[in-house]
């Protein structure tokens, strides 16, 4: 491989702007703004006297290297990742790298330098591991060139590491803080190559991440442990049925409570109370009588959704197809054997484990918002929307996130509403915080779906057709219409069905349809954690799984006979088949089930040993994880964010199910939304293997394999097939 | 009036007796690493000591405590965050967001206290703090590091 020639464009790297100055100063006014934003203590305060490099680079006189992220650290790593990336083309001392966080407003105003914000997708190192890198080659460059102009050499008889410059002839040597300031003030260069990756020192090293340290005693601020002087606290309650209104309430008794200020309708569906402590807000709002006009959606149950999704599943109306290839029709009338089966996955809460929040200030000039947030620039959208003013009024300072999962990126609704008290109190700072229940209550949920197959086998066994039609609701419909194709297709409902691509099937299937009967249900679907590949993986690899076994095949052999034009997904399957000892025989009781998906363009696989006792309860043993993400940034991270993709997507098989009664989510807390604990957590054993050449995603595509690894090992163990979720609902013995 | 006694030093506290000590804590105190989640003891989250038990803060009213008892918080565990849980963490990079670990080393630094060499069933049964990011397993590595530091110390500054 050769090293990569990137043209830099000089007006990208030149807008430097007194923005910045202006900006980080608004946060840094604030005393825990060093904590939150800012890795290092006093970092930031320096920095605004010390000229940066490029916006991706400050060099300070004492050699700290500050990193800009622009992407969300939300637990997954990609701020450590980020840094590595910076900073091995940086060739700076690791050790003295810390990072912060640019403002989308100082993005605004240089002319979106970061370039994106959003941290979902799978996106954050994948989506900007060239720029940022680029970024570190450049700095590097002209603090090469600064020390060769101090010395009056030729540039090219100076060589770099962890930040000391050596001229080799003379033996001399400078560091990076050292010539900082005349670097700053250099024309950066008009080429700059990036390393080839047999290279890399820092890329690909199992180091430590950057965030450890506050999260361990208490200093780690987020969105909700923010105190700003002055601030008040204010408690919410939006109409629970979906689409409904606030009519009115009875502030009377309410508003004399001792703390309370004020009760305040929110937009045109809420209501809050602002007190001095949020403890006596929320109090204060049980006690409100609120009347809400329901809307038309009062009487929506899960029953109505069913039947909207069940006409689906055989109406010839508003369906698209995602994938085909030859004659689907022809090849199931020639079938030998025919294998038909029906899914269905529930609605799901994100249940980060911080509820929603943010905190706004409004004047009639200005807006502010701190907030966790996986989208900065979309939650200074929804700031600037809610406050009445210009954009380049607003800003938002980013906090750190207790969870995301993809609540926090499309969806700001928690943004708006804080500004929208917030205006009611001007110049006055108030931090909302939704109750756990409102947070239940008010999710943009994971979409319901059902999913009928059909499979055709041939006369020795192989699979001759497969139809697949997915009935259900589309998330872009809802959240983001302008990205649907143009006959009104959702292509994201077909990840992992696609023909090509990020999400491509993972088989070569010789004659197929991959349908989808749009139905949307009024309950507000949303991006969640691996999105529409956690229940296509169950529908196709456990289908898979069905069709193996009418074959009389080993689901192993079947999967591998249609895989020879997949090499890299059948390198995962085979890895993580040979660790778990995939046809060796079962010992103490324990069985094997398989699963494998290219999504978010990583190739992944686990195989599940699981076993079921005579009274239906289930214990998951052993998970085998293989992870193909071409480069592999950091395999500490990576190793993390597997085991932990198990019991995102554990938690959702095991018990995640949002019902709807009256127009409401049933659940409220979580003794009715349950999530996976210690004793529940099965030993992970993850492969990383990285096979070079693209850049694949981490912090989801795993989650997708832990189900139907686990529903096919359930096959095994019992011979009953599960096809409805979660499992909680279930007797696996009487299934 | 209600006086206290919090990471050892006496403090009086003015809020109705229904307050939650969690509240107590974040909103009088501005003791913010204890979290809110649930609001019903479900989740561990809120997790402090109250005379040396793990004791979920969110339910437990301000009312039914006095200064007789010592509360620990996450702050409070070490003065220079070197309590082997705290160590242990740190060596396995344990947090991902880590909204739920102040909670998470509140329960493991408990079980320890009572316990210094946990098995498997005893963290099982003992630390059932909700983490959705999926830490269980570093946790569960953490608390057996923990309990090796604990043991090389030999009864050192363990607690």
């Amino acid at each position: 491989m050769t090293k990569e020639r990137i043209n830099v464009s000089r007006r990208e790297f030149l807008v430097k702007s007194t923005a910045l100055g202006t900006g980080f100063s608004l946060g840094l006014s604030l005393p825990f703004f060093s904590r939150a934003a800012f890795a290092a203590d006093g970092a930031a305060a320096q920095a605004l006297s010390t000229p940066e490099m490029n916006a991706w680079v400050v060099i300070q006189a004492d050699d700290t290297v500050i990193i800009r992220i622009a992407r969300s650290e939300m637990g997954q790593g990609t701020l450590t990742g980020l840094a590595q990336l910076v900073a091995e083309e940086l060739e700076c001392d690791w050790s003295k790298v810390t990072t912060e966080y640019p403002t989308p407003g100082q993005n605004l105003a240089r002319d979106k330098v970061w370039r994106s914000f959003s941290t979902g997708g799978s996106q954050g190192i994948r989506g900007s591991h060239d720029y940022v890198r680029k970024g570190g080659a450049v700095a590097r460059h002209m603090l090469i060139e600064a020390a060769a102009e101090q010395w009056d050499v030729p540039m090219d008889e100076c060589t770099v590491a962890n930040s000391v410059i050596t001229h080799l002839p003379s033996g001399r040597t400078t560091t990076y803080g050292q010539v900082a300031s005349l670097a700053a003030e250099l024309f950066p260069p008009e080429h700059v190559e990036l390393k080839d990756p047999k290279d890399w020192k820092l890329i690909g090293q199992p180091i430590k991440r950057l965030d450890t340290d506050d999260k361990l005693n208490g200093t780690q601020v987020f969105g909700f442990d923010l105190t700003l002087p002055g601030m008040l606290n204010a408690a919410i309650k939006a109409c629970p049925v979906f689409g409904g209104k606030l009519k009115s309430f009875d502030d009377s008794k309410v508003s004399k409570l001792p703390g309370v200020h004020k009760v305040v309708a929110v937009e045109d569906d809420a209501v809050a109370v602002v007190a001095d402590t949020w403890w006596l807000a929320n109090t204060a709002l049980e006690a409100l009588p609120i009347t809400w006009d329901e809307g038309p959606n009062a009487r929506l149950s899960s029953a109505s959704i069913e039947q909207m999704l069940d006409e689906g599943l055989s109406s010839a109306n508003k369906v698209f197809v995602g994938n085909q290839n030859g004659d689907i029709n022809k090849a199931l009338k020639g079938a030998v054997k025919m294998v038909e089966a029906t899914y269905r996955y529930p609605y799901q809460n994100h249940a980060t484990m911080e509820p929603m929040n943010a905190t706004a200030r409004w004047t009639k000039d200005k807006c502010e918002v701190w907030c966790p947030t996986q989208n900065g620039e979309a939650a200074l959208e929804a700031a600037a929307e809610a406050s009445g003013l210009p954009i380049e009024h607003c800003d938002v300072y980013k906090i750190h996130l207790g969870g995301g999962f993809g609540r926090r990126g499309a969806f700001h609704d928690f943004v708006k509403q804080a500004v929208a008290i917030a205006k009611q109190f001007p110049g006055t700072p108030v931090k909302l915080l939704w109750s756990r229940e409102e947070d239940m209550a008010h999710g943009h949920y994971h979409p319901i779906t059902k999913c009928k197959l059909v499979g055709g086998l041939d006369d020795k066994g192989n699979l001759s057709g497969l139809h697949v039609r997915i009935s259900g609701q589309s998330i872009l419909a809802s959240v983001r219409p302008q990205w649907l194709a143009a006959n009104g297709a959702d292509m994201i409902t077909f990840q992992g069905f696609q023909a090509d691509g990020d999400h491509a099937i993972s088989y070569s299937v010789p004659n197929l349809l991959v349908e989808h009967a749009m139905r949307n249900p009024p309950v507000p679907p949303g991006f969640w954690r691996g999105v529409n590949i956690n229940q296509n993986a169950i529908y196709m690899e456990c289908f898979i799984d069905e069709l193996a076994h009418a074959a009389g095949k080993d689901p192993l052999e079947f999967r591998r006979k249609l895989m020879a034009k997949h090499p890299k997904s059948l390198a995962v399957l085979n890895a993580v088949a040979e660790k778990a000892g995939w046809g060796k025989p079962e010992a103490g009781g324990t069985h094997l089930g398989l699963a494998v998906v290219k999504t978010f363009a990583s190739y992944v696989a686990a195989c599940a040993e699981v076993s079921v006792d005579d009274k239906g309860k289930l214990k998951i043993h052993r998970i085998v994880a293989a992870t193909d993400p071409g480069y592999a940034v950091n395999p500490q991270q990576i190793e993390t964010q597997v085991a932990g993709s198990f019991v995102f997507g554990l938690s959702a098989l095991l018990y995640g199910e949002c019902t709807i009664k009256d127009g409401a989510v049933e659940q409220s807390n979580f003794h009715d939304y349950p999530s996976m604990r210690m004793d529940e957590m099965p030993r992970v054993d993850v492969i990383v293997m990285p096979s070079g050449g693209f850049w694949g995603g981490i912090g989801e595509p795993t989650i997708a394999v832990a189900a139907p690894a686990v529903l096919n090992a359930i096959f095994a163990a019992t011979g009953k097939r599960i096809r409805q979720f979660p499992l909680a609902n279930i007797n696996l013995r009487d299934a | 009036m209600t006086k206290l006694k919090i990471n050892g030093k006496p403090v009086d506290i003015e809020v109705d007796d229904s307050t939650p000590l969690l509240w107590v804590l974040r909103e009088q105190l501005g003791l913010t690493g204890t979290k809110y989640s649930c609001g019903i003891g479900l989740c561990g989250s809120c997790t402090v000591h109250i005379g040396g038990e793990a004791v979920r803060s969110c339910v437990v009213p301000v009312s039914s405590l006095d200064a007789s008892q010592d509360i620990i918080t996450i702050e409070g565990l070490t003065a220079d965050n070197n309590h082997p849980v705290q160590q242990a963490w740190k060596q396995l990079d344990v947090p991902q967001c880590g909204y739920c670990q102040p909670g998470m080393i509140m329960s493991a630094a408990a079980l320890l206290a009572d316990n210094p060499n946990p098995s498997d069933a005893d963290i099982d049964a003992n630390v059932t703090n909700i983490c959705r990011c999926g830490t269980f397993n570093r946790v569960r590595r953490g608390i057996h590091l923990a309990a090796q530091i604990i043991k090389d110390n030999k009864g050192g500054d363990a607690e």
